[in-house]
């Protein structure tokens, strides 16, 4: 929990977010070192991965890079790894950029009570219900059905997004256009929060 | 009839006693040997006995040479008179990740020259991580009338001026493949070369290159070819353009498509699918660059013949990927890009009963931020749906132990088992132990196994598995595992078919050098970089086996005594003349 001391000097909204998740969840610390041999990987939570820094301390790995006390900054590569061609590499580099310019849209998608965040594609959803089902699939939770008037009551939780004001609004108001273009990251909120954001 | 009669004078050493023992008459012999293809087997003949020697060698036509460095041409020519085709293997395999430094050698123009004097009638060169330049393509040109078959793997050094002078003068050629290359593109002018009474073309593959090219000079090359079997397209040609060629050369059985992704009208899309439904010998499909869902079932009407599907540059969802596959029950060879994620590879377990060769490849490979990807889960499922497989690629962020076990329990037909946990080192991520145990299981369960490439956490316990279970493996890549010399002990001492063995960043020293001294002349080669490797130790080793090449690649600045990148190969051409200076050669 040592790591909630470096968010209070923070002054993102982050900080005053009342989540449960762990801090050091997102990576909104753009510095975050992590041991080349355990890495950063989402679905582990922060303290497994600790102890196995500790663990792999012993261990005589050369991994290229610096030794296993002070882990290197987490985007550090090695040359040559993962072992793939060139062409490939070239090639899969201009089909990235295809995607990024015309498809895949990317956000971050928190959920009150889980440990880790997730990552959802917008652009894969055409529509509002096909969204909320796949939030629902992945993280095994009931969002029920939207209602204009109602919001998302009656329902365990509620999903929200954060617009490109800062401002937290209920997914499902406007066009999915709209939605796409303004949305900057999910949380899906506990419906007795939410239960204040669905009646004005 | 007497055999010693129908001998020839030139070869024949203690001709009484052979005589004896030899039944058949030099030219029958020659004549049964010359059915033979394979090139062990043939190795395995020249050394019976020095009758079978001489009428292997007279009866050989095609040479394959792992290593251009360990023979000379003027040692094969010598050797063989009658070579119509060769196939010749330069660079080490780290080449391809850059590991190996630049002109570091495997130049074919020696060859070449040696070629145009020995055997004036060669057909074919097939060629993999050499370099060759734009030069020694035209020399290539019009130095071999009889010219049919150039194939360049990973090769480097050359242009598109090159691919234009073989257009320009190979009267006869039957196959022009270009795959995966370090090639300057200059433009696509190259394919107007071909002379416009030029029909003999069966293979055409330039997917690797970027440039336009002339579609209508295309368009009437394909039209004339009436032999055209494989025609792998680049990305600059359109889908509507396919429809075209594909009109054309109904006749075709591998393609490769250039970009998929174009918008098409309704009629364009039926006109497409119409052509793709009458090429009947279709059984690989290529290519699909940028391919769009929605234009994927153009595709259906070919996919019940095929046999090898490449999606590896088509990111496809696993939605899209299960819809396609729904329609393709007889694959026996799939590579897709890890988009499909575990849901796709679910679906490849559920159609494709037949499949023999699985590779997943990484569309995300440096970033680290993505969570996408394959884990062990789709791996797991494949094996449930697909028994017979036998050779994969494998990469991914998470593997455990158990998923590894049940996966060969399912699978214990492996011959190629390469996977590769992108992050260097990483442990079980279930239970965090080293993954030892997995390719433990792999080597007790597949005791076919050839080739092993290995990744994640590895004790030496690893390398105690292979070296006392892999018995027929040959191939062997090691990367950021192991704890001691032992380890590579282990391995040097116990698989006794080891041909291959490439590690990088591993904790192997000169002990474990040293312990293959006795092994490496019956190997074909050993790479070692970034491990605990003195030079003196290489000088050690090059002291003790004269007939390997010990070459030590030292990089800037690092400590005198290390040796950063070592390469040990035998060799019965003596140490070479054409190492760069950063080569030094013990």
């Amino acid at each position: 929990m040592e790591r909630r001391v470096n968010y209070e000097n923070d002054l993102n909204l982050m900080a005053t977010e009342p989540r449960l998740g762990l801090p050091g969840c997102g990576d909104d610390e753009p510095q975050r070192k992590t041991n080349p041999s355990i890495r950063n990987n989402k679905r582990t939570v922060p303290e497994i991965s600790e102890v196995s820094s500790s663990e792999s301390n012993s261990s005589i790995t050369m991994s290229g890079s610096d030794d296993q006390d002070s882990p290197p900054p987490a985007k550090e590569q090695v040359v040559g790894w993962p072992p793939i061609r060139s062409n490939r590499k070239n090639c899969l580099q201009s089909s990235k950029r295809n995607e990024v310019e015309g498809m895949g849209m990317y956000v971050k998608v928190s959920v009150d009570g889980a440990p880790y965040l997730r990552k959802i594609d917008l652009k894969v959803y055409g529509r509002y219900p096909q969204l909320l089902k796949a939030l629902e699939n992945m993280f095994k939770l009931t969002i029920g059905a939207y209602s204009k008037r109602e919001g998302y009551n009656g329902s365990d939780y509620a999903p929200t997004y954060e617009d490109k004001d800062g401002d937290w609004m209920l997914v499902g108001d406007v066009p999915r256009e709209m939605f796409i273009s303004s949305c900057k990251r999910l949380r899906i909120m506990k419906g007795s929060e939410a239960r204040g954001l669905g009646c004005v | 009839m007497e055999p010693s009669e129908l001998k020839r004078s030139k070869d024949s050493p203690n001709s009484d006693e052979s005589t004896r023992r030899s039944s058949f008459p030099d030219e029958v012999l020659e004549r049964v040997l010359s059915l033979l293809k394979s090139h062990r087997d043939r190795s395995s003949v020249s050394l019976v006995c020095k009758d079978w020697y001489n009428a292997e060698r007279w009866s050989r036509t095609h040479v394959f040479i792992g290593n251009c460095y360990s023979v000379s041409p003027e040692i094969v020519a010598r050797r063989f008179p009658k070579i119509r085709s060769v196939t010749l293997k330069g660079k080490p395999r780290f080449s391809d990740f850059n590991l190996v430094p630049e002109n570091w050698g495997a130049d074919i123009h020696a060859w070449l020259v040696v070629f145009a004097a020995k055997y004036p009638f060669l057909e074919e060169l097939r060629l993999k991580r050499m370099a060759i330049s734009d030069e020694s393509l035209e020399f290539l040109a019009v130095s071999f009338p009889n010219f049919k078959a150039l194939s360049l793997l990973s090769c480097d050094g050359f242009s598109t001026n090159g691919l234009a002078a073989i257009a320009t003068h190979c009267k006869n050629l039957t196959e022009l493949d270009i795959q995966e290359n370090g090639i300057d593109d200059k433009g696509g002018s190259w394919l107007s070369c071909f002379p416009e009474s030029f029909t003999s073309l069966e293979v055409l593959n330039f997917a690797n290159l970027s440039s336009d090219i002339n579609f209508d000079a295309l368009e009437r090359l394909v039209g004339r070819c009436k032999s055209m079997r494989v025609l792998k397209l680049n990305r600059s040609v359109s889908l509507e353009q396919l429809q075209r060629l594909l009109v054309n050369a109904p006749q075709l059985a591998e393609l490769g498509t250039g970009s998929f992704s174009e918008e098409l009208t309704f009629r364009q899309y039926v006109e497409l699918e119409s052509a793709l439904s009458n090429c009947q010998n279709m059984h690989t499909l290529y290519g699909l660059w940028d391919a769009k869902g929605i234009y994927l079932p153009a595709l259906y009407p070919v996919c019940t013949h095929l046999t090898f599907l490449n999606l590896s540059y088509a990111a496809l969802r696993s939605d899209e990927l299960a819809k396609l596959l729904a329609h393709c029950p007889r694959l026996k060879r799939l590579w897709v890009l890890d988009t499909v994620e575990d849901k796709g590879l679910e679906a490849v377990g559920l159609n494709c009963p037949l499949l023999e060769e699985l590779r997943v490849f990484p569309a995300d490979p440096f970033d680290e931020e993505i969570i996408h990807g394959v884990t062990e889960a789709g791996f797991v499922a494949v094996s449930f749906g697909c028994p017979r497989l036998h050779y994969v690629l494998y990469f991914c962020r998470q593997m455990t132990n158990a998923a590894v076990a049940t996966i060969v329990q399912n699978c214990p037909d492996f011959t190629h088992f390469r996977l590769c946990i992108m992050n260097p080192g990483q442990p079980d991520y279930i239970t965090n132990e080293p993954m030892d145990e997995a390719f433990g299981a792999v080597v007790k369960t597949c005791t076919k196994l050839q080739r092993l490439s290995v990744s994640g956490r590895l004790t030496d316990l690893t390398f105690e598995y292979i070296g006392r279970y892999a018995k027929n493996l040959e191939t062997l890549s090691v990367a950021f595992a192991g704890s001691s010399d032992w380890g590579m002990q282990c391995v040097m001492g116990g698989c006794s078919k080891l041909r291959k063995l490439e590690i990088r960043d591993c904790p192997f020293g000169n002990a474990a050098l040293l312990s293959g001294l006795e092994k490496y002349e019956s190997m074909r080669s050993l790479w070692m970089s970034a491990c605990n490797v003195t030079m003196n130790g290489c000088r050690l080793l090059a002291r003790e086996m004269p007939r390997l090449n010990v070459e030590v690649m030292k990089e800037d600045g690092s400590d005198d005594s290390q040796a950063d990148k070592v390469y040990v190969y035998r060799s019965i051409a003596g140490p070479r003349r054409d190492a760069p200076p950063s080569v030094l050669t013990l």
